[in-house]
């Protein structure tokens, strides 16, 4: 049976990671390849690189970061922030990416998520996309967060799949940063609406969270940052959780 | 040497460092003469088959020559689906036809495409697979998939069983992505590197 997903997403800027994460036995905290290394060890199934800030020297640093990670952990990598063109995709999939996660870019020329498929295959097109609830809707929003479209999420990942996007990374705005637990409502609504895999985000706290959104939520994969980084076997006592309360998971680590 | 095909169907530097990291630096042949010298050969892939029509007649007829001098053959995912008779996908075209049988879409009655990890289970004595453990899972990423043929040493199940690693004498192929299945997938390219090194 496909085994649901957890996703351990790290922000990095300018080649460090930008949470604290107090792992110990961890030299560098902000390594972001050492981190990468430990949650591979803990039996994560995928990583997500984000550069949050995307600027040229952060971008710069990235390509190293991903080279680094990729060359030793053989898990999918997907990498998110500021990619905005075919030039930056194939800059972060030549350094070992398997996935690149576009978002704004997208929602200004959908005509992105078609040509990207064209180039390197669905698989390797993840559209990312940030969403607020406002009156009953989910409006999706650009620029990290900070600017409203006309756009709604369901129609919008709709959309993205007949374009030709592989996966769909979901973040609650509402929930994003709270611990308060994913918005299973819209997860839900996504993932009903497409056949491509949606991944949750925004929100997880506990592991019930986790186990509220492969459920009520039908999310096919969850990612989160922090939460992986209470303690230092987080991954490996939330799929040992989600284990016993019949979720499919992979357990072994590999 | 182990020449990897660069078709144009996607990306080959995961397929590299996974080689890599289980002691094998590829070669990419730019013409079919220059599978001459291989030991062993990779046919990778991601996206539509009709990149496979990229696989001439001459790229045919050159790795049917290999395989003739024992050479050791390896599909990767849409490499896998090549080595059957054809896939619905794309009907127009046909496959290297090594082993008989077909690929068809999963039903959908799950989720197409197939995303994520999910297990193996081994029904045969495999080489390929020697020292994995039965249930390991690995990597999918696909929506058509082989049918179960007699040279299906593993098998996994989306909707219906699939087989999700082939092998014969000299031809061996994965569904999944062995160089993004972890440990054990490295093992599984490691295995296909010393299976290479021996000319049996």
């Amino acid at each position: 049976m496909l085994s649901k997903r957890l996703i351990a997403c790290l922000d990095v800027r300018n080649g460090c990671v930008v949470k604290g994460v107090q792992f110990e036995g961890l030299r560098n905290a902000g390594d972001p390849a050492a981190l990468a290394r430990r949650y591979n060890v803990e039996g994560i199934d995928e990583l997500v690189i984000l550069d949050v800030t995307a600027t040229l020297e952060s971008r710069q640093a990235l390509a190293e970061t991903i080279r680094a990670v990729s060359r030793e952990l053989f898990i999918p990598l997907a990498v998110g922030g500021g990619i905005r063109s075919l030039d930056d995709a194939e800059a972060a999939i030549d350094a070992g990416a398997d996935k690149v996660s576009i978002n704004s870019a997208a929602l200004g020329y959908p005509e992105l998520i078609t040509r990207l498929a064209a180039r390197y295959g669905s698989q390797a097109i993840v559209v990312a996309i940030d969403a607020k609830r406002a009156d009953g809707r989910f409006d999706v929003y650009s620029r990290s967060g900070s600017t409203v479209t006309a756009r709604q999420a369901v129609e919008w990942a709709r959309e993205a799949e007949s374009r030709g996007a592989g996966e769909i990374l979901l973040t609650s705005i509402d929930r994003d940063g709270t611990r308060e637990g994913f918005d299973c409502e819209l997860n839900a609504a996504v993932s009903s609406a497409v056949s491509i895999p949606v991944i949750a985000s925004g929100g997880a706290g506990t592991f019930q969270h986790f186990l509220d959104v492969f459920t009520a939520g039908k999310a096919d994969a969850a990612l989160a940052a922090s939460v992986f980084h209470y303690s230092e076997h987080a991954v490996s006592e939330l799929k040992q959780f989600l284990a016993s309360s019949d979720i499919p998971v992979r357990l072994q680590n590999t | 040497m182990i020449a990897l095909i660069d078709y144009g169907a996607g990306n080959l530097t995961s397929v590299r460092k996974g080689f890599s990291a289980a002691g094998a630096e590829l070669y990419t042949p730019r013409l079919p003469v220059d599978l001459a010298g291989a030991d062993g050969i990779i046919v990778p892939g991601v996206g539509h088959f009709s990149a496979t029509a990229a696989l001439d007649s001459e790229w045919r007829m050159a790795i049917g020559d290999a395989l003739e001098r024992g050479v050791k053959l390896f599909g990767i995912c849409l490499g896998l689906q090549w080595l059957f008779e054809g896939s619905d996908e794309d009907e127009e075209i046909s496959g290297l036809g090594v082993i008989a049988g077909r690929c068809r879409r999963l039903p959908p009655t799950l989720k197409v495409p197939h995303v994520g990890w999910n297990s193996l289970e081994i029904r045969g004595p495999s080489r390929l697979l020697a020292g994995v453990e039965p249930g390991t899972q690995a990597y999918f990423t696909h929506s058509y998939a082989a049918d179960i043929t007699p040279e299906a040493v593993a098998v996994t199940t989306h909707a219906i069983p699939f087989a999700s690693v082939v092998e014969t004498d000299r031809v061996f192929g994965v569904q999944f992505h062995p160089e993004k299945s972890g440990t054990a997938g490295v093992r599984m390219l490691r295995n296909f590197v010393t299976l290479c090194s021996r000319n049996d």
